[in-house]
């Protein structure tokens, strides 16, 4: 009798266990097996017949809650679970298109061309992932390319201030400013990516991990201080 | 009982062919017993002690045989596979830098190879070590460069990549290219001489990037526009990681003929030095450049600079 109580009254009540998630930042959606069929299901289908503007609104907004994560980072499984490469993409164009502008008048472009920034941005974000992987990590490919390209936001906030900054002149007291510009931004992606990497590492490995991340956005930031625009 | 002690007999077989395998290889490695990497001998050894055939097929040449089989424990994976990559990686950070520091203060009784990476060569360090020192003398000859144009009327500063792709090229087959040659030369001697010490590829890629971390604080004592201060640093850098190399492949070379033990010696300081030389001539300009190229600039700069003034006012409008 009791059991069958408990049949009767665990099936309504399933629906709303869907609710109880185990951390407040990981996001249920439609997931949960359920014999009676929850409208969730239902929305997995019918994505191809809703208009556009839903479709990119949606993914815009994923793009700008990982922006929002990178701007405050804490341990979250936000960024790892739903990762996009999205973010990265339009990051390193901006930022590959903002370190052009420079010298374009001299014959002799001794800036990085726009090929050499994406190259670097990329192959680096390969080669950390690649080494992270090597050394026991247990982060997939794609998350870690995902967390450094969404990493890479606070220098490119960096270079548009220092852009501005140069429009006002580019002596010595510029100088200083976008070298504390640059020095607290690369800061602040080493930190941020580190705080998202760092639980997949076995803990005696983590400075391994670190120091490759820490020279990849330090070789950055140092393209984005040796900036200069055309004399 | 009787199975009892057969099932002992078997197992303590199976102990002592591993310790006559341990014993078998060469003499010096005794002495390992207490080092950091040497504690996690035993625990591969039993991990993986089925030694598969794989080991053949990637290491052909027989002198190997002995140095795999001792480290081959843990290349139990086929080439093709993640895992087998993996094991190049098996380092943890303090034994990177126990390596680091010991390959910046070489004594002349203790063999680098045998002390800290016996059986556990890894490619972390001298991969990062390469990509470190590529960037910090790109970085430090533009920095250099901006500094000699500091005092030139037109100070435009220009960040010139292409020092990175070339830095990146010398570093990266002097690191991996000279360790391939030398290993194929010692082999080469050792079918005809039987060497008692004889190292792995790999352990050859290991001195040689663990050698290039002492140019590292070189590189950027050279930022100092002193000549004294850069000559000074370069014939340190060059003694420290020119002793690491020489008292590593010393043992190696020793019974062969003196004349060609000292050849290849000479041969190994002899690209260490071009290398480090050459590093210094193409991405630092010396202090006599400097001062040619300053009269050169502002002789031309007074010419050029109306014509520069009118440009700028053009791009801002």
């Amino acid at each position: 009798e009791k059991m069958a109580e408990v049949d009767e009254l665990s099936k309504p009540m399933f629906a709303g266990l869907s609710d109880v998630s185990i951390s407040r930042d990981i996001p249920v959606e439609g997931e949960i097996n359920v014999p009676v069929g929850t409208p969730s299901h239902d929305d997995e289908y019918s994505t191809l017949d809703e208009p556009v503007k839903d479709t990119i609104l949606r993914d815009l907004k994923a793009v700008g809650k990982k922006f929002v994560h990178v701007m405050y980072p804490k341990k979250s499984s936000t960024l790892l679970r739903d990762w996009d490469l999205w973010g990265p993409l339009l990051l390193c164009v901006t930022l590959a298109l903002m370190l052009q502008g420079g010298s374009v008048d001299s014959k002799e472009d001794g800036g990085p061309q726009f090929a050499e920034v994406f190259v670097i941005i990329w192959f680096g974000s390969v080669i950390i992932t690649l080494n992270s992987k090597l050394l026991g990590g247990t982060i997939s490919f794609f998350q870690s390319l995902c967390v450094l390209g969404y990493c890479i936001m606070p220098l490119t906030v960096a270079m548009v201030v220092c852009r501005l900054v140069l429009l006002g002149g580019s002596g010595m007291v510029s100088f200083i400013v976008r070298l504390i510009v640059v020095t607290a931004s690369f800061s602040w992606s080493t930190f941020a990516s580190t705080a998202f990497l760092a639980d997949s590492q076995p803990s005696n490995r983590k400075a391994l991990v670190v120091y490759p991340v820490f020279l990849f956005y330090f070789v950055i930031g140092w393209m984005i201080l040796t900036f200069s625009p055309s004399a | 009982m009787a199975a009892n002690s057969d099932f002992l007999l078997t197992f303590q077989e199976f102990d002592s062919s591993e310790s006559h395998l341990g014993g078998n290889g060469d003499a010096t490695t005794i002495s390992i017993e207490d080092t950091g990497a040497g504690s996690h001998k035993p625990q591969k050894q039993r991990r993986s002690a089925p030694v598969t055939s794989f080991e053949e097929d990637n290491d052909p040449l027989a002198n190997d045989d002995k140095t795999e089989l001792l480290s081959g424990q843990k290349r139990s994976s086929p080439f093709w596979t993640f895992e087998y990559y993996q094991t190049f990686f098996d380092v943890e950070t303090h034994q990177v830098r126990e390596r680091i520091l010991g390959s910046l203060l070489p004594w002349p009784g203790r063999n680098f190879v045998h002390l800290y990476i016996r059986n556990n060569p890894d490619l972390y360090g001298p991969f990062w070590i390469c990509a470190t020192l590529v960037f910090v003398i790109a970085i430090c000859g533009n920095i250099s460069d901006f500094l000699v144009d500091l005092g030139k009327p037109q100070n435009k500063y220009v960040p010139e990549f292409r020092k990175v792709t070339i830095a990146a090229t010398a570093i990266y087959s002097y690191a991996w290219l000279v360790p391939l040659a030398l290993w194929g030369l010692l082999v080469w001697r050792n079918s005809k001489v039987m060497n008692i010490v004889s190292y792995s590829f790999l352990e050859i890629v290991c001195v040689y990037g663990y050698s290039l971390a002492v140019y590292i604080p070189a590189v950027v004592l050279w930022l100092l526009p002193y000549e004294a201060v850069r000559w000074f640093s370069i014939v340190v850098a060059l003694c420290l990681s020119g002793s690491i190399l020489v008292l590593t492949f010393w043992p190696a070379v020793r019974d062969d003929q003196p004349r060609v033990a000292i050849a290849i010696m000479t041969a190994i300081m002899a690209l260490h030095i071009l290398l480090a030389f050459g590093c210094k001539a193409y991405f630092f300009s010396t202090l006599e450049d400097e001062h040619t190229a300053v009269d050169a600039v502002v002789g031309h700069g007074t010419k050029s600079s109306p014509t520069m003034k009118m440009h700028r006012t053009n791009t801002m409008s």
